[in-house]
């Protein structure tokens, strides 16, 4: 648990610093075919209630049945947040009325469970991390979706999501800032795409956050929490933390008191809003569902999905960081995505992974961020990156030419070595000829010989006109060596 | 254990369920006297007795991942009180 002050996190008012507490309640929709208590399907985008049963819908006498696929998803999420898995929990019925929740209740569970107490290490920058408590984890119904501009006075109900599985991860209120919210969002997405228990995507609604903030001054007991209700990206999190964070201050600047509260985030207007309309119908009235059976199964069942998890990210960075040799900056941005790694590990193979990471992370990252291409669809394989990689090791290429190079294969594909032959891109390392394009500058430029034995740093200039004389196939090094001893500096 | 007026009117709200308040009194009288009733159980002790979830040993029974239902439409909008597109339609939720 981070009980830490860092000045620098602390937001300045009027009467002083102010530290800002945050805990989020993250909702993940659960990666399976069916939903968590019928056999419907959980396909996103179909037309209007087909992906519904007579139990979404809470038709009379119907029963739910669990699929056991989700109760081993939220298993391995709760392995991969290093948390306590619970043997035996139980389905509670949430009590609350609302057009796209038929049942009347949401099935939840309330006192006990599936998974208990976690954490989740959190990279901020290349010098700081911190760990965030994980308080719980527990399996729970989405609701149905109602769209309020479909007509003017009434609202369309589809019940598509009605009963989708989700997992509602707790952490405790152990972040101090915006930008540590987001990291742990950040971070905590990875986890789950790499154990393949939600796949993250938060345009789609799978990943929605309950943000709790309330402030205090440092080393004072927390203050008031207001929760921000279904905030849907990463961003978005980030903008209301601060937007909400600066209003309680002001409030209480102003001599004011924190009135706990449900809020929404509006980004167009920059703002959180309450939702108190709602808030007397806040009485949920837990109680064990009865239509369901406390949810059991032993430590042997626990094992076997533990022994089946992927390698998780912090692993695969410590691992990068010792196989590889790569600084722990370079791992964390590779290990981001699987899918990055596996590309780097394809890559890196039999070669100088250092520069294979450099490509990979400054090269192609840098230019599939531009054109927004995921490494999924990326237009040069980790072949063809191992390939420029190897031309560049055997001095066959410059750095200069490979990334000419690059741009040929990103835009025309091929094989590297084979467009670095037809195009007579190969480095000159024949000193002979770059001898003779050494000997032609400086006897056409007395002056600046003069100069550059003066002043050494002229040299760069010598250098860049014989790169220029030779197409840019000189290799440096050799260029640099001859034209100091020419020069004699 | 026992309920006042206001929390009779209270739970008949949370139930979405219509109390008129000739009926509220006469309800309180009744829930009053089932709290009394299960309250004798108070005199049993259960102290380190596990709750009990089913009368029978039994376990929860579970479903593989697999779509066995669901393109019921109709089925399921048959009770709707409006519907168009497929849409269930109901008096706007919204401010």
């Amino acid at each position: 648990m981070s009980t830490h002050v860092n000045s620098s996190k602390l937001i300045p008012g009027a009467t002083g610093e102010w530290e800002v507490v945050i805990g989020l309640e993250i909702h993940a929709q659960v990666t399976s075919k069916s939903k968590l208590f019928s056999g419907a399907s959980t396909e996103f985008g179909g037309a209007p209630n087909s992906h519904v049963s007579l139990v979404d819908a809470a038709m009379p006498g119907m029963l739910p049945v669990i699929n056991e696929e989700c109760v081993k998803q939220a298993v391995r999420t709760g392995l991969g947040l290093k948390a306590q898995i619970n043997l035996r929990s139980v389905f509670d019925r949430k009590n609350y009325f609302y057009p796209d929740l038929p049942q009347g209740y949401q099935i939840s569970q309330y006192k006990y469970p599936i998974v208990g107490e976690g954490v989740v290490l959190v990279d901020l920058s290349p010098t700081e991390q911190i760990s965030v408590g994980i308080e719980r984890l527990h399996l729970e119904q989405d609701a149905g979706k109602s769209l309020h501009d479909l007509g003017a006075n009434d609202s369309h109900v589809d019940l598509n999501r009605s009963g989708v599985a989700l997992m509602e991860i707790v952490s405790k209120p152990d972040m101090r800032s915006a930008d540590e919210a987001k990291a742990y969002v950040t971070k905590l997405r990875t986890i789950l795409r790499y154990i393949g228990s939600c796949d993250g995507n938060m345009e789609q609604g799978s990943l929605r956050a309950d943000v709790n903030v309330s402030v205090r001054k440092p080393g004072e007991p927390f203050g008031t929490r207001c929760e921000i209700k279904n905030v849907n990206s990463i961003r978005f999190i980030g903008q209301a933390i601060d937007v909400e964070a600066r209003r309680q201050i002001g409030i209480l600047e102003d001599g004011g008191k924190i009135d706990q509260e449900t809020r929404l985030y509006d980004p167009n207007k920059g703002e959180t809003r309450s939702m108190r309309s709602k808030e007397e119908a806040h009485d949920y009235r837990y109680f064990p569902d009865p239509d369901l059976l406390p949810l059991e199964f032993d430590q042997a069942f626990v094992d076997e999905l533990g022994a089946h998890l992927p390698e998780l990210p912090d692993e695969k960075k410590a691992r990068f960081v010792s196989q590889y040799g790569l600084s722990p900056y370079d791992a964390g941005v590779l290990v981001l995505e699987r899918a990055s790694a596996d590309y780097f590990e394809a890559a890196a193979k039999g070669r100088d992974a250092k520069l294979v990471a450099n490509w990979v992370i400054n090269e192609l990252f840098g230019r599939l961020n531009k054109e927004g291409k995921s490494i999924e669809t990326s237009p040069v394989s980790a072949a063809q990156i191992g390939g420029i990689v190897d031309l560049i090791a055997s001095n066959v290429i410059s750095g200069k030419l490979a990334k000419d190079l690059f741009e040929i294969v990103w835009t025309e594909g091929g094989d590297p070595a084979l467009i670095v032959e037809a195009r007579g891109m190969k480095q000159v390392t024949d000193t002979g000829a770059i001898e003779r394009a050494v000997d032609e500058i400086i006897a056409k430029n007395p002056d600046k010989v003069a100069q550059a034995q003066a002043k050494p740093t002229m040299l760069g200039w010598f250098v860049g006109q014989v790169m220029k004389g030779t197409g840019g196939k000189a290799n440096p090094q050799t260029v640099n060596e001859i034209l100091k001893s020419k020069l004699g500096i | 254990m026992s309920v006042d007026l206001a929390t009779v009117r209270r739970i008949a709200h949370l139930a979405r369920i219509r109390v008129s308040e000739e009926e509220a009194p006469y309800l309180q009288n009744e829930i009053n006297s089932i709290l009394s009733f299960v309250e004798e159980l108070n005199a049993v002790d259960v102290e380190g007795v596990e709750p009990m979830t089913s009368v029978l040993p039994m376990t929860m029974k579970k479903r593989a991942d697999v779509i066995t239902d669901g393109a019921i439409v109709d089925k399921v909008l048959a009770n709707a009180p409006a519907r168009e597109d497929g849409f269930f339609v109901v008096p706007k939720v919204i401010e």
